[in-house]
């Protein structure tokens, strides 16, 4: 058995290419529901992609939830929704967890443990008060916490970091990020839902007051309430469904890290789940015609960008610079909702709204004024956690069929 | 831009099987690392079990010199301004710390640092860096 190669057949069998599609997507309009409970949020998103899809609550034999979720893994909202499962999967990743649910989805259906997987995300961070530059909240025991925890981690210095070096080793330049931030808001102007709906200038976000060196204001994403629902199932129903039909071509995921204290801040978890993906997809980054790019702040769209291949390694900050992110100018359309940065960063977690952003754009959905023409190749990266410590990659490529 | 290092209340600290012969090195002035008695590998933050290959590991003092690796100035995270960095030991360990006794503006990666101990609210002494005299 061991050294002989696999043939074209066994490779596909060993593959989630073309074994599910992706026939259910929807984003909860709300950015701020101070009058529902996160649950009632899971179950209107859950609705929506239903109603999107054309399926009905009865057909769902799969559940996936993460750490958004309330109770404990997927007993509650599986119960609270009424579903009777028979595959269920809570694994959380943080932000990037719903990419791998829509990679566990496709992985369970091609192996006949259910047709039908629901995914949801909501939360409600936003009218919680939730910040960036509060510590983060993590279960008691957490092995790392004793050694870090006085030192005052919050969300936004643990980007800063990996921004500091990038800085350092590349000479990335804190314009060259504000260009990511400009293109979202170029974006978000189209979308009615999003949060920051106005057009910025590089010289609006470096005029942003100082968070935490280099990041300013404006280099970070919004809290907003909200959530979003995915439905993967079976190819042969999705074709028998009125909707256009989005093939799941490939998938990796990766955690990193401090590395035992190796600590490299130069590169994310991107460079492990890329790859991935894209071997497991059989594309080249160069074939992508759209991506949705986890934006929690700037230097992580520059940072995934070179993981993943779309540019040199160090090369990010000119590859981002002069609106080549910016759908009918630049070479790599991103976000074209908005992204984190302006539409929605619900339950402080944007995994789920990257790959319905990816699904819009296949589908010819997303709005005329940034709609990529001919979108039939699309990618999603999430990274959950914190780019500087520890985080979850994850990242899914997708075709129009 | 000048940015003095004011004291910040920095809770109590944890202490659990974990830290407790870390906090007591610290209690004197020293900074300890774990290096695995099998595969002689030093690592960070410091477990019971290597990293690498699961070993048994036993502590060790080290110099507490090392240089930023990176460095943030966070201002907007309470009344106080901080500066975070990473700290990477002579003895090849890189540390999470706050950087303090100096100009926080000034601070630059690759620069040169000394341990210092701070008390937490307990009175546990818990490592930071300051910029090393030479």
């Amino acid at each position: 058995m061991g050294g002989q190669r696999l043939d074209m057949s066994s490779r596909d069998l060993m593959s989630i290419r073309h074994k599910a599609c992706i026939a259910g997507a929807y984003e909860h309009p709300t950015r701020k529901a101070p009058d529902k409970t996160v649950a009632q949020l899971h179950a209107e998103c859950a609705r929506g992609a239903l109603e999107d899809a054309g399926l009905r609550l009865k057909d769902v034999d799969g559940y996936f939830c993460a750490g958004d979720a309330p109770g404990l893994g997927a007993n509650s909202m599986a119960d609270y929704l009424g579903l009777r499962p028979r595959h269920v999967d809570s694994t959380d990743t943080g932000g990037s967890a719903y990419l791998v649910h829509v990679s566990h989805a496709a992985q369970a259906i091609a192996m006949g443990k259910c047709n039908v997987a629901l995914i949801t995300l909501a939360g409600r961070p936003r009218s919680e008060g939730s910040s960036g530059v509060a510590p983060r909240l993590v279960g008691a025991g957490t092995p790392d916490v004793p050694w870090e925890a006085p030192y005052a981690p919050v969300t936004v210095n643990m980007y800063a970091l990996a921004a500091a070096r990038h800085m350092y080793e590349y000479g990335t330049t804190s314009e060259q990020l504000a260009w990511i931030k400009v293109a979202a808001a170029t974006h978000a102007q189209h979308n009615p839902n999003a949060m920051l709906r106005e057009q910025v200038t590089v010289d609006d976000v470096l005029a942003s007051p100082m968070i935490s060196d280099p990041l300013h204001r404006l280099d970070c994403c919004v809290v907003s309430d909200g959530g979003g629902a995915l439905l993967v199932v079976r190819p042969e129903i999705a074709r028998s469904l009125k909707r256009p039909v989005v093939n799941v071509l490939g998938a990796g995921e990766a955690i990193k890290g401090q590395l035992n204290g190796q600590v490299d801040l130069t590169f994310s978890g991107a460079a492990w789940s890329g790859p991935r993906a894209f071997e497991e997809a059989g594309v080249k980054p160069s074939e992508i015609q759209y991506a949705s790019i986890y934006d929690s702040f700037t230097i992580t769209v520059l940072m995934q960008i070179e993981d993943l291949g779309f540019c040199e390694k160090g090369k990010g900050g000119r590859f981002v610079a002069d609106g080549n992110l910016i759908s009918g100018v630049g070479k790599l359309p991103f976000n074209t909702d908005g992204g984190g940065l302006c539409n929605n960063h619900p339950a402080n977690r944007g995994g789920i709204t990257k790959v319905i952003e990816a699904v819009r754009q296949l589908r010819g959905e997303a709005h005329p004024k940034v709609q990529v023409p001919n979108c039939s190749l699309a990618l999603a990266q999430g990274t959950g956690g914190l780019l500087g410590s520890r985080h979850g990659s994850a990242t899914l490529i997708m075709e129009r069929a | 831009m000048t940015t003095m290092y004011q004291d910040r209340p920095l809770g109590s600290a944890v202490h659990d099987a974990a830290t407790e012969p870390f906090f007591a090195a610290t209690a004197s002035g020293s900074l300890r690392v774990k290096t695995c008695v099998s595969c002689r590998k030093p690592h960070w933050y410091p477990r019971p079990l290597c990293p690498y290959c699961l070993g048994d590991t036993e502590w060790s003092d080290v110099t507490g010199k090392g240089e930023i690796y990176s460095v943030s100035v966070t201002r907007r995270a309470g009344p106080t301004p901080y500066a975070i960095a990473y700290v990477r030991l002579d003895e090849g360990v890189t540390m999470l710390s706050n950087i303090v006794d100096c100009d926080l503006d000034s601070l630059r990666i690759g620069q040169r640092v000394q341990v210092v101990f701070k008390p937490a609210e307990d009175g546990t002494m818990i490592p930071m860096f300051a910029p090393d005299p030479g």
